[in-house]
């Protein structure tokens, strides 16, 4: 080994914790950019080879009942690659586990042939036997939420009929990625199970002999998917179909493409920021560590070694440091990639999901380090190695403060002279303190807007589930009622306060756009499910006007005062004109509401619902769960608080996951700047400060002066660094919003406290670290060096 | 009657860096005494343990054994703190690198050590004795090497300091510019009464001292009084 590479290692180690410092803040960037990219590519290319290889409709339509000869004229329509009919019905389930009834849809299977469209991924066991009438495959979440086995007995109510099933295979399906009953937000697999039967079985257990009530069909690549759903509504209006759907109405694909998009969304967002601020910090800080190098590099030269050589041996010096910080960046980033895979296979049920990175998303990982610590090193290290030897040596004059601008504020006669030495030195050299500061600042934005996403999801969560639903069940009857249904309802023990709901599927159209959504009549102000506006305000329909959620607004393109044309797609099929009376942003959910006499009205019933929400004595509750299981005309129960517990802990999972690892490395990053920060002014400064030391001042006056220089930045950083945080917050609202959710622009006063908190403790523990070096300053060999 | 203590009184002072076979014994057992107000030129080659002893004396370092003490005060005992105290209140310093402050000014390197005495001369007075009443507001930056090293003197005086140390003031500095700082140190001995110790090189400067300490392998080997001192101006450079 050379001389000089013996240098290199004992310097690397001589700076081993300014060094770990700015390899933390590489490592911090790359894994975030790591994980984030990586699970945006992982979740797409899962996704995309399993929609395929599973055959994944592009359309679904149901129909009351139609016969099963309809499906070569499904088949017949252009574009239609390939379409499956099938029976899909409703269950209830009754489960010893737990008293609350989990809701679900059983599916017929094709009998001796794999399904062409929707085929479902059998995971162990095997399918139904077509000679048996009691057998069926299960959704393999639910079967795991109830610790069911192969060869379990399942009971469900079918169409009102109590049925006892044999599971013979544990399932996944391609519909059911996000598993989730209708109307609800958060997917709990012991709430929602799905069933697949032999076609003859099911067709005898829903009374649906030779006919069937669901198409779901595969397009051609070339077909245009609103073409095909015109042609198929056509052609099954007469048999009471409410209108097919696409894949971005279905569930379980605008589940997982939202949260595709919210990846990418943080995909873009987060990581460039994290690279651009660790390349940023690196840049401030290896320049620095190289200008106090100054001396060594004129012996060097002195020595004989030529301005390349020298520059060769400290970008080797940055590039040891940056390659730590690669290598653990890319270690955690993978470690991370995977554990978010495991943790995304928990509530979206994939057969697999591997987290893979792919060549490119590594390769800008180390393109980044590569600039970021050259560039840094690279203007110092030329700039040390231009001097003469003997210039290099000579200790560098001393800087003129004469010049600076504002010099005469520090010339206020109210200032001691450690006071004047802080501010003359912040003001001497305005680029590299404005970039310290800038540093710091770019560390606490991250922490607010990693906090941010904590904040927005308790104040959605908060809304929904504590201002805008107030009731601890919902019932779903199977098919509208009479308003006697909700009565006896009302009336039964336990219940405290009830209100009726009526909805109805309906096509919206303004214009040339459509969109299909359920109307749903609420009564007049509301106390148990209300529409809450994203500042906590409640919105009563008024008589005749209609309430629809801003995002559906967007999506037709209309606003408050126009007139849209509503097709109700079920019942009588009446088609009404609707004034919009006012489109409020509604944080979760989307929605149409209007009064229920008004839409009872319009589809020309007499007062009918479809169902209610109740407030329930906490004692009741478990009774009325056994009582309404046992209710045949009862499609769903929904149960709010368990709802709001599923809610919170897929977010304390999923969110907690990544706003954790935000936090964490913007920490990283804030301790990075910070005590490099205050390291190298300790190294810039050791001289004076032991001059001072001999004059007879004390540790505690001259640790004022360096950590004076410290508190300043971070008084300036602090609420530089939050403002930005709060922009960028801002911001990714706006960017974050899906069809099912609007992050509400929110920033609790903790979060602002937290940040702030973070920086200045990271700030006092740096100054104490130092603290100690000043402690240890050698009076003796100050005196007697020059530098 | 009991006669005042001498201003410093060494007994056996030793100073050992490092331990078994690379210690270096940089004194060996000095016995000095000083009266007060005395013009002190150390001498001695490289090595000899000039600056060690300096150092002792002005509270920089201890010694590995032996006793010393400033006015009856035991320096060799003394904590952290109190040596810190003990600099602020009485002692000096002037180094061959002036050692100023670049981000202040001339009047603010000087009120820095008068802000913390506890009864300084105002500084421009300090500067004007040494002769830079015109430049008080000069940064280090806009001063020549024998300015600053005035600066540092002012400074060092500026506190009416009871001992005034000085290793190697000359050591940066052209002989004319030399010869103005070693006037202004003289000046300094003779008006405030302070103590004052020269380390130096340059064997001639001895000439304009009261007494002339000759170091040499960590002792003593030589301590003459001056029987008739000259003045800095007639030093032979």
């Amino acid at each position: 080994m050379s001389p000089l590479d013996r240098k290199l290692f004992r310097d690397l180690w001589r700076l081993r914790t300014q060094g770990i410092a700015i390899a933390l803040v590489i490592a911090a960037g790359i894994a975030v950019h790591l994980t984030m990219a990586g699970m945006l590519a992982s979740l797409t290319e899962t996704r995309s080879a399993y929609y395929e290889r599973q055959r994944f409709a592009d359309l679904w339509a149901s129909v009351v009942r139609a016969p099963n000869t309809l499906g070569d004229n499904i088949r017949a329509i252009e574009g239609v690659g390939a379409a499956e009919t099938r029976i899909a019905a409703p269950v209830l389930f009754d489960m010893d586990s737990m008293a609350e009834p989990p809701t679900g849809v059983i599916y017929s299977l094709p009998r001796g042939r794999p399904e062409a469209v929707n085929a479902i991924y059998l995971d162990r066991g095997r399918l139904p036997d077509p000679s048996r009438r009691d057998e069926t495959v299960i959704l393999k979440g639910f079967a795991q939420a109830h610790g069911l086995e192969i060869g379990d007995a399942v009971r469900a109510t079918i169409r009102g009929k109590r049925e006892q099933l044999v599971i013979t295979g544990f399932a996944l399906s391609p519909e059911y990625v996000y598993a989730i009953a209708p109307g609800q937000l958060i997917p709990d697999p012991a709430l929602f199970g799905v069933l697949w039967m032999d076609r003859d079985a099911l067709e005898n257990a829903a009374d649906m002999e030779g006919a069937f009530n669901e198409t779901v069909v595969r397009l051609n690549r070339s077909a245009d998917p609103d073409a095909v759903a015109d042609a198929l509504d056509q052609l099954l209006e007469p048999y009471g179909a409410p209108g097919a759907i696409t894949r971005r109405d279905h569930v379980s694909a605008a589940f997982v493409e939202s949260e595709v998009e919210q990846l990418q969304t943080m995909g873009a967002f987060m990581p460039p920021i994290f690279l651009a601020v660790a390349a940023f910090l690196v840049n401030i800080v290896i320049s620095r560590l190289v200008a106090v190098e100054r001396e060594q590099i004129g012996l060097m030269k002195a020595f004989g070694y030529g301005s390349g050589e020298v520059a060769w041996h400290y970008l080797k010096l940055a590039g040891g440091i940056g390659l730590v910080g690669l290598l653990l960046g890319m270690a955690a980033g993978t470690w991370l990639g995977r554990a978010m895979a495991v943790l995304y296979t928990q509530y979206y049920e994939f057969p697999y999901l591997v987290f893979a990175a792919t060549p490119g998303v590594y390769l800008i990982g180390v393109a980044v380090t590569v600039l970021s610590v050259g560039a840094g090193a690279f203007w110092s290290v030329t700039r040390a190695a231009r001097l003469a030897p003997a210039v290099a040596m000579r200790a560098p004059p001393p800087p003129d403060y004469s010049v600076s601008l504002g010099a005469t504020v520090t010339r206020l006669s109210v200032l001691d002279q450690q006071t004047r030495m802080i501010l003359r030195q912040l003001i001497r050299y305005p680029i590299r303190n404005g970039m310290t500061t800038l540093g710091v600042a770019a560390a606490g934005s991250l922490l607010v807007v990693a906090l941010y996403f904590t904040d927005a999801m308790e104040e959605m969560i908060a809304t929904y589930f504590d201002i805008s639903n107030r009731h601890d069940i919902a019932v779903v009857f199977t098919e509208a009622r009479p308003m006697s249904a909700f009565y006896d309802l009302a009336r039964r023990e336990g219940v405290i306060e009830a209100e009726p709901f009526r909805s109805a599927a309906a096509r919206l159209q303004f214009e040339q756009r459509e969109v299909r959504m359920g109307l749903t009549g609420v009564i007049d102000r509301p106390g148990l499910s209300r529409l809450i506006d994203d500042a906590r305000q409640t919105i009563n329909p008024p008589p005749g006007g209609l309430v629809l959620s801003q995002d559906l607004a967007n999506r037709l393109g209309a606003q408050a005062g126009d007139t849209i044309r509503a097709e109700v797609t079920e019942g009588a099929r009446p088609v009404l004109e609707l004034t919009i009376a006012s489109t409020p942003t509604v944080l979760l959910g989307s929605g149409v509401h209007m009064r229920l006499e008004d839409l009872s009205a319009a589809l020309g019933e007499d007062r009918v619902v479809s169902g209610a929400y109740l407030r329930v004595d906490e004692n009741a509750r478990e009774a009325l769960y056994l009582e309404l299981k046992e209710a045949p005309l009862v499609a769903g129960v929904q149960l709010h608080e368990l709802a709001r517990d599923n809610m919170q802990e897929i977010l304390d999972q999923s969110m907690g996951v990544s706003v954790a690892i935000y936090t964490l490395f913007a920490g990283l990053i804030a301790i990075g700047v910070i005590y490099n920060a205050v390291r190298v002014s300790l190294a810039e400064r050791a001289r004076e400060l032991a001059s001072l030391r001999v004059l007879g001042f004390s540790k505690t006056d001259v640790s004022y002066i360096l950590l004076g220089e410290t508190g300043f930045i971070l008084l300036i950083a602090i609420p530089l660094g939050l403002a930005a945080g709060t922009a960028m917050a801002w911001a990714l609202a706006g960017a974050m919003s899906s069809d099912f959710f609007r992050l509400p622009y929110i920033i609790y006063p903790s979060t602002y406290a937290f940040a702030a908190a973070v920086l200045i403790v990271i700030g006092a523990i740096s100054a104490l670290v130092v603290r100690r070096r000043i402690d240890t300053l050698d009076l003796v060999a100050v005196l007697k060096t020059r530098e | 009657m009991t006669s005042d203590p001498p201003c410093f009184e060494a007994r056996a002072l030793s100073k050992v860096y490092g331990e078994g076979h690379s210690a270096v014994h940089a004194l060996r057992g000095v016995e000095f005494t000083a009266a007060d107000g005395e013009l002190i030129v150390i001498l001695g080659p490289s090595g000899s343990g000039k600056s060690t002893m300096l150092n002792i004396l002005g509270g920089l370092d201890r010694a590995s054994s032996g006793e010393v003490y400033f006015r009856g005060e035991a320096l060799h005992s003394a904590s952290d703190r109190q040596l810190t105290r003990y600099r602020r209140e009485h002692v000096g310093f002037v180094f061959q690198f002036y050692n100023l402050m670049p981000s202040l000014t001339a009047r603010e390197n000087v009120a820095l050590v008068t802000e913390i005495a506890p009864d300084p001369m105002a500084p421009e007075e300090a500067l004007g004795l040494v002769g830079l009443d015109k430049r008080v507001d000069h940064f280090p930056a806009e001063l020549s090497g024998g300015e600053q090293q005035r600066v540092a003197i002012a400074r060092a005086i500026a506190k009416r300091p009871d001992v005034l140390f000085c290793d190697e003031p000359t050591g940066a500095l052209d002989s004319t510019t030399g010869i103005r700082v070693l006037e202004a140190l003289q000046q300094v001995n003779t008006t405030l009464g302070s103590t004052t110790f020269i380390i130096t090189h340059n064997a001639s400067v001895a000439d304009m001292a009261d007494r002339v300490i000759i170091f040499g392998d960590g002792q003593i080997r030589e301590d003459r009084r001056n029987i008739s001192k000259i003045q800095p101006s007639e030093l032979i450079w």
